[in-house]
C-alpha cells in the first residue's frame, strides 16, 4: 500500500501547482503595500533624533511584508467575492493559480515572520501594533465589517492607517501626536476614496453582496458623505504644519490641496447623473491618491533634508 | 513507501516542474535576504564594539 496513493485517493485536488513568484507577489497586494512603505516611511522620518539607517530599512521592510501578509489573508478569505468582481477576478485564487489553502498558509507564514522580525530588530511595541494591525485588517474589517455594514469602510480605514504609527513606535519605542495625526489624515481620506470608486463600482458591489454605501444608503447620500468627510479632511491636513512637525510650505500644499479635494467632491455632490458623474467620481478618486501622495512625500522630503543637515552638521564638526 | 509497480506520486507537467523550480528559487532567495538581513541588523545593533574585545 502506498501512503501516495492513499493521498491522492482522498485529496483529488492535489494535482501539482502552475503557480508562479509573481502570483504570490500579487497576493501581498504589491500597490497597497507601496502606500504602506510611503506613509510607514514618513512615520520612520518623523522620529525627532533620526534613525540608524539599517534598523530604519529593516523595520519598514517587515512593516510592508506585514502589510503583505494582511493582503494574502483577506485575498484567502475573499475569494468568493473576488470571483464576482470585474476588478479583482483575475486575482490569483479566483483564477485558479493558486488554491485559498496555500494563500492562508503563505500569509499566516509571513505575518507571523514579520511581527517576531519587527520586534527583534527594532521594539516589542511596535511589533504588538503590527500585529494589532494585522488582525484589525483581516478579522475585524475582512471577516466582520466588510459583509456587514456600509461603515466598512470607515472603522476598516484605520488598518490602512495604522502604519506611520508602527514605524514611528519601531524608531523611538514611543506614540506621538505627530504620528496619531499622520493616522488621522489617512483615516479621513479613506472614506472618500473608497466611496468614489463604489460610486462607479457599486453594480460589482450589489452583486457581490458587500454593503457599500452606495448599495445600502444610496447614491446621493454616498455623495454627501464624502463632501462632509472632504470637508473634515481638507483641515485634517494642514494640522502637521500647525502641530509644528511640517514648514509652511507643507502648510500651503495642504491648503490648497485640501481646497482642491473640496472642488472635486463638490463636483460629485452636484453632477449625479450620465457618464458625467461617473468622470466626477473617478477624477475625485484619482486626485484622492496624488492628494495623499503629495502631502506625504512633502513630509519626506523636508524630514530627509533636515536629517541630511544634520548629519553634515556632525560630520563637519 | 511506494512501490515500483505503483505510480509514483504526481507526475507534473513541464509547466509545473517549470513552476516549482521558479518557487524554489524565490525561497531561496528570499531566505538568503533574510538571513543576510539579521546578519547587518545584528551587526548595526552591536555597533563598533564589536571588535573592541579580547580575543
Amino acid at each position: 500500500m502506498s501512503y501516495i496513493g492513499e493521498s491522492r485517493s482522498i485529496a483529488p485536488a492535489l494535482t501539482g501547482s502552475e503557480a508562479n513568484p509573481s502570483d504570490y507577489i500579487a497576493l501581498l497586494k504589491p500597490r497597497v503595500m507601496s502606500l504602506v512603505i510611503f506613509t510607514a516611511l514618513t512615520g520612520i522620518l518623523l522620529a525627532p533624533q533620526g534613525v540608524n539607517p539599517v534598523i530604519g530599512f529593516a523595520s519598514l521592510l517587515a512593516i510592508a511584508v506585514g502589510a503583505g501578509a494582511s493582503g494574502a489573508l483577506n485575498m484567502w478569505y475573499e475569494a468568493d467575492i473576488d470571483a464576482i468582481m470585474s476588478r479583482t477576478r483575475k486575482r490569483p485564487i479566483p483564477s485558479g493559480r493558486v488554491t485559498a489553502e496555500e494563500a492562508l498558509g503563505f500569509g499566516l507564514t509571513l505575518a507571523f515572520l514579520s511581527v517576531i522580525t519587527l520586534g527583534v530588530v527594532a521594539n516589542w511595541l511596535a511589533a504588538a501594533l503590527l500585529a494589532f494591525t494585522i488582525f484589525f485588517y483581516v478579522v475585524i474589517y475582512t471577516m466582520w465589517l466588510k459583509r456587514s455594514t456600509p461603515q466598512n469602510i470607515v472603522i476598516g480605514g484605520a488598518a490602512g492607517a495604522f502604519p506611520p504609527i508602527v514605524a514611528y513606535a519601531a524608531v523611538t519605542g514611543d506614540i506621538s501626536l505627530s504620528s496619531i495625526v499622520l493616522f488621522a489624515i489617512i483615516f479621513l481620506w479613506t472614506p472618500p476614496h473608497f466611496w468614489a470608486l463604489a460610486l462607479v463600482k457599486s453594480e460589482d458591489y450589489r452583486r457581490a453582496g458587500v454593503p457599500m454605501m452606495p448599495n445600502v444608503k444610496g447614491a446621493s447620500h454616498t455623495r454627501l458623505e464624502i463632501l462632509l468627510y472632504s470637508l473634515v479632511l481638507a483641515p485634517a491636513g494642514v494640522l502637521p504644519w500647525i502641530l509644528g512637525f511640517a514648514s509652511i510650505a507643507y502648510g500651503l500644499l495642504a491648503i490648497v490641496l485640501g481646497g482642491a479635494f473640496i472642488v472635486f467632491a463638490v463636483r460629485v455632490y452636484r453632477v449625479r447623473a450620465g457618464g458625467e458623474a461617473d468622470r466626477c467620481a473617478k477624477s475625485l478618486f484619482g486626485f484622492s491618491i496624488l492628494y495623499l501622495f503629495l502631502l506625504f512625500a512633502e513630509i519626506v522630503i523636508e524630514r530627509s533634508f533636515s536629517l541630511g543637515l544634520a548629519l553634515l552638521a556632525r560630520l563637519g564638526g | 513507501m511506494a512501490s515500483e509497480t505503483e505510480p509514483n506520486g504526481i507526475e507534473l507537467t513541464p509547466q509545473q516542474l517549470k513552476s516549482r523550480r521558479q518557487r524554489n528559487v524565490a525561497i531561496g532567495l528570499a531566505v538568503g535576504f533574510f538571513i543576510l538581513l539579521i546578519y547587518v541588523v545584528t551587526i548595526a545593533k552591536l555597533g563598533p564594539g564589536v571588535m573592541n574585545r579580547p580575543l
